[in-house]
C-alpha cells in the first residue's frame, strides 16, 4: 500500500493556484527531499500531506484511505502515524520542553511508552534542556525538539518542513543521519529544505529523490543538483 | 479571600488536565458564578421547601370540619339541638354530626377557665361537630335551612379563611421551583460563554493537540473536565454560604407561627446537597456541547 497517493491534486489559498494538477505517489520505505523557491508552494503541499489542507481539486489518498472522506477521528488516527516537523515550530508553551516532546503518547493514551525519551533527547542535544519551556528555546532548540515529538510515536510517515534551517551543520548532518537510521528501519521520509548540501550527503547515504516545485508542478529533479 | 482563592485555583489546576493552560479569568469567572448561583439556590430551595410545608400544614387545618352553635334560651335548647341534628342528617355533603357532651365542653374551654368551671350555671352554646365528605357542604344552603328549623343554630365552617393563603403558599412554591430553574439556566450560559472564550483563547493550543494526533473528545474531555470541577467547587462553596446563612438565620420563635416555618428543617437539608452535583452536570454538559461545536469549526 502506498503510504501517499495525489491524483491530479490542486491548490491555492484564494483564487490564484498554488499547485496545479499534481500526482505523485510515495513508497512505503523511501526517502524524497522537496525542493523549490520560497514562496513556491511547499510548505503547502506538506499541509495536504498531513492533512491540515484539503485539496480544492483531485484528490489525495493516504495510508489507502481518501482524505476528503475522512472523519474527524479518522483524520487524528491517521496523524498519529504521521511524524510532522512543521516549519513554525508549534509548542504548548505552558508545558516543559519534555512533556512536549511526548505530547503525541499523551494525546494517543499511550503515555507509559516514552522509554525513548531520555536517548531522543541526548541525540537531539536537548538533554539538559528537559524541562525549559518552548518559548525559553533558541531556534535551533526548538527546530530539533520538534523533531523529537515528530518520531517519539516512531510514526511510519515522517515529514519534516525545512527541519535544519536554524542549525549549524554539524547539527544538520546529526539530525540528517537520525532521519536516514529511521528509513532504514523502514520509515517512509520526506524532508522539504532548501540546503543542497545536506541533499548531497543523503544522497551518499540512501537511494533519495528529489522532487522540485516549479510552475505550481511537482517534478523529479536530475541529476543536475 | 484573596489567597483562599488562589490555593483553591492550585488544587483545580493540579488536577484538571495539564494540556490545557490555566486561563485565568474564564476560571475565576466560572468559580464566581457558580457559586453566587449556588448561594441564590440555597435560598430558593428554602422558599419551596418552606411554603410547601406551610401549604401542606395549612390545607390539613383546613380538612373538612365545621361546627353548628346553637345559642338558645335554655327551655328551647334541647329541642333546637335536635332539630339542627335532624337538618344535618339530610344534608347532602355530611359525613357525620355529632353533638358535643359536657366533658368535650369541658375540655374546650379548660384552657382559658379553669378546671372548676360551673358549666351549667353558664349559658354554654350547644356545639354540634360537623365532618364533610369529599363532596363538600352548601354552606349557604344549610344555612337558610337552619334558619327555619333552629333559628338558634350558626354554621361556622371557621377554617375556610384560610384557603387564599393556602393559595399564596402554593404560588410561593411554584415561584421557588421557578427561580431554581431559572438560577440552572444562567449558569448553563455563563458557563457556556465562559467556556467558548477558553476555547477561542486556546485555539492555537487546540491545533496543536490535533496537529499531533488527538481526537475532539480528548480536547473536549480536558475543557470539560476543568469547567465541571470548578462548577463543582465553586457551588460548594456557594452552597456553604448560603446554608450557613440559613443556619443563623434570627429565629423568630413561637410568637411568629407565620415566619418560624420559613427556615431550612430537617430532612431539607439534604436537598442542599444535590447544588454541587447539578451545577457540575450543567457545565458538564454546556461545556461539552459548546466544545464539540467550537472543534467542528476548526481545522
Ligand atoms: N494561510 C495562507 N493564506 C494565504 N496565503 C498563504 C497562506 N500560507 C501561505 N500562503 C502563500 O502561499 C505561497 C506558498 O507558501 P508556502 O509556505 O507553501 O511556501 P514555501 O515554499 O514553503 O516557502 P518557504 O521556502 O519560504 O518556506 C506563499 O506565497 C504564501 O504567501
Ligand atoms: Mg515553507
Amino acid at each position: 500500500m502506498r503510504v501517499i497517493e495525489l491524483t491530479n491534486v490542486s491548490y491555492g489559498y484564494g483564487d490564484t493556484e498554488l499547485l496545479s494538477d499534481v500526482s505523485l505517489h510515495i513508497q512505503p520505505g523511501s526517502f524524497h527531499f522537496l525542493t523549490g523557491p520560497s514562496g513556491s508552494g511547499k510548505t503547502t503541499f506538506l499541509r495536504l500531506c498531513y492533512l491540515d489542507l484539503l485539496a480544492t481539486a483531485g484528490q489525495i489518498t493516504v495510508f489507502g484511505k481518501q482524505v476528503a472522506e475522512m472523519t474527524r477521528d479518522e483524520v487524528a488516527f491517521t496523524r498519529r502515524r504521521i511524524g510532522v516537523v512543521h516549519q513554525d515550530c508549534q509548542f504548548l508553551d505552558h508545558l516543559p520542553l519534555s512533556q512536549n516532546v511526548t505530547l503525541p503518547l499523551e494525546v494517543a493514551d499511550r503515555a507509559d511508552e516514552d522509554e525513548n525519551l531520555g536517548e531522543l533527547l541526548t541525540w537531539v542535544g536537548l538533554a539538559d534542556r528537559k524541562s525549559a519551556l518552548p518559548p525559553q528555546l533558541s531556534g535551533g532548540e526548538r527546530q530539533r525538539a520538534a523533531l523529537a515529538r515528530a518520531i517519539i510515536m516512531s510514526p511510519d510517515f515522517v515529514i519534516a518542513d525545512e527541519p535544519t534551517g536554524n542549525v549549524d551543520w554539524e547539527m544538520s548532518q546529526r539530525l540528517l543521519s537520525l532521519l536516514i537510521e529511521l528509513n532504514k528501519m523502514g520509515k517512509t521520509i520526506l524532508i522539504a529544505t532548501h540546503d543542497l548540501n545536506l541533499i548531497r550527503v543523503a544522497k551518499s547515504q540512501v537511494a533519495a529523490r528529489v522532487l522540485r516545485i516549479r510552475d505550481k508542478q511537482l517534478q523529479l529533479a536530475g541529476a543536475d543538483l | 479571600m484573596d489567597f483562599k482563592r488562589w490555593s483553591l485555583q492550585a488544587v483545580l489546576e493540579t488536577r484538571a488536565d495539564k494540556v490545557v493552560p490555566p486561563s485565568g479569568y474564564t476560571a475565576r469567572l466560572t468559580l464566581f458564578t457558580s457559586a453566587a448561583m449556588a448561594f441564590l439556590a440555597v435560598f430558593a430551595l428554602a422558599l419551596s421547601l418552606a411554603t410547601g410545608r406551610l401549604a401542606d400544614h395549612w390545607s390539613s387545618e383546613l380538612s373538612r370540619t365545621a361546627t353548628v352553635r346553637i345559642s338558645a334560651p335554655a327551655g328551647q335548647l334541647a329541642a333546637q339541638t335536635k332539630a339542627a341534628l335532624e337538618v344535618l342528617q339530610t344534608t347532602p355533603g355530611v359525613k357525620s354530626a355529632r353533638v358535643l357532651d359536657e366533658a368535650d365542653e369541658r375540655a374546650l374551654l379548660e384552657p382559658w377557665f379553669g378546671k372548676d368551671l360551673p358549666l351549667d350555671a353558664l349559658p354554654i352554646p350547644k356545639l354540634i361537630e360537623v365532618i364533610e365528605d369529599d363532596a363538600g357542604i352548601d354552606a349557604n344552603g344549610l344555612r337558610l335551612r337552619l334558619q327555619g328549623e333552629a333559628p338558634g343554630a350558626i354554621f361556622d365552617d371557621h377554617t375556610r379563611w384560610r384557603q387564599p393563603l393556602v393559595h399564596a403558599a402554593d404560588r410561593l412554591r411554584l415561584l421557588g421551583i421557578a427561580a431554581i430553574v431559572l438560577i440552572t439556566a444562567t449558569t448553563g450560559a455563563m458557563i457556556t460563554l465562559a467556556a467558548s472564550s477558553a476555547l477561542a483563547a486556546n485555539s492555537r493550543v487546540i491545533r496543536v493537540l490535533r496537529l499531533v494526533g488527538a481526537r475532539d473528545v480528548y480536547v473536549v474531555r480536558a475543557f470539560v473536565r476543568q469547567f465541571t470541577l470548578r462548577a463543582f467547587v465553586g457551588a460548594l462553596v456557594g452552597m456553604a454560604v448560603g446554608g450557613l446563612s440559613m443556619a443563623t438565620l434570627p429565629s423568630a420563635g413561637d410568637t411568629s407561627g407565620f415566619l418560624s416555618g420559613m427556615g431550612l428543617q430537617g430532612t431539607d437539608w439534604l436537598w442542599l446537597l444535590l447544588i454541587p452535583p447539578l451545577a457540575a452536570l450543567v457545565a458538564f454538559v454546556a461545556t461539552r456541547i459548546v466544545a464539540f461545536r467550537t472543534l467542528k469549526e476548526l481545522t
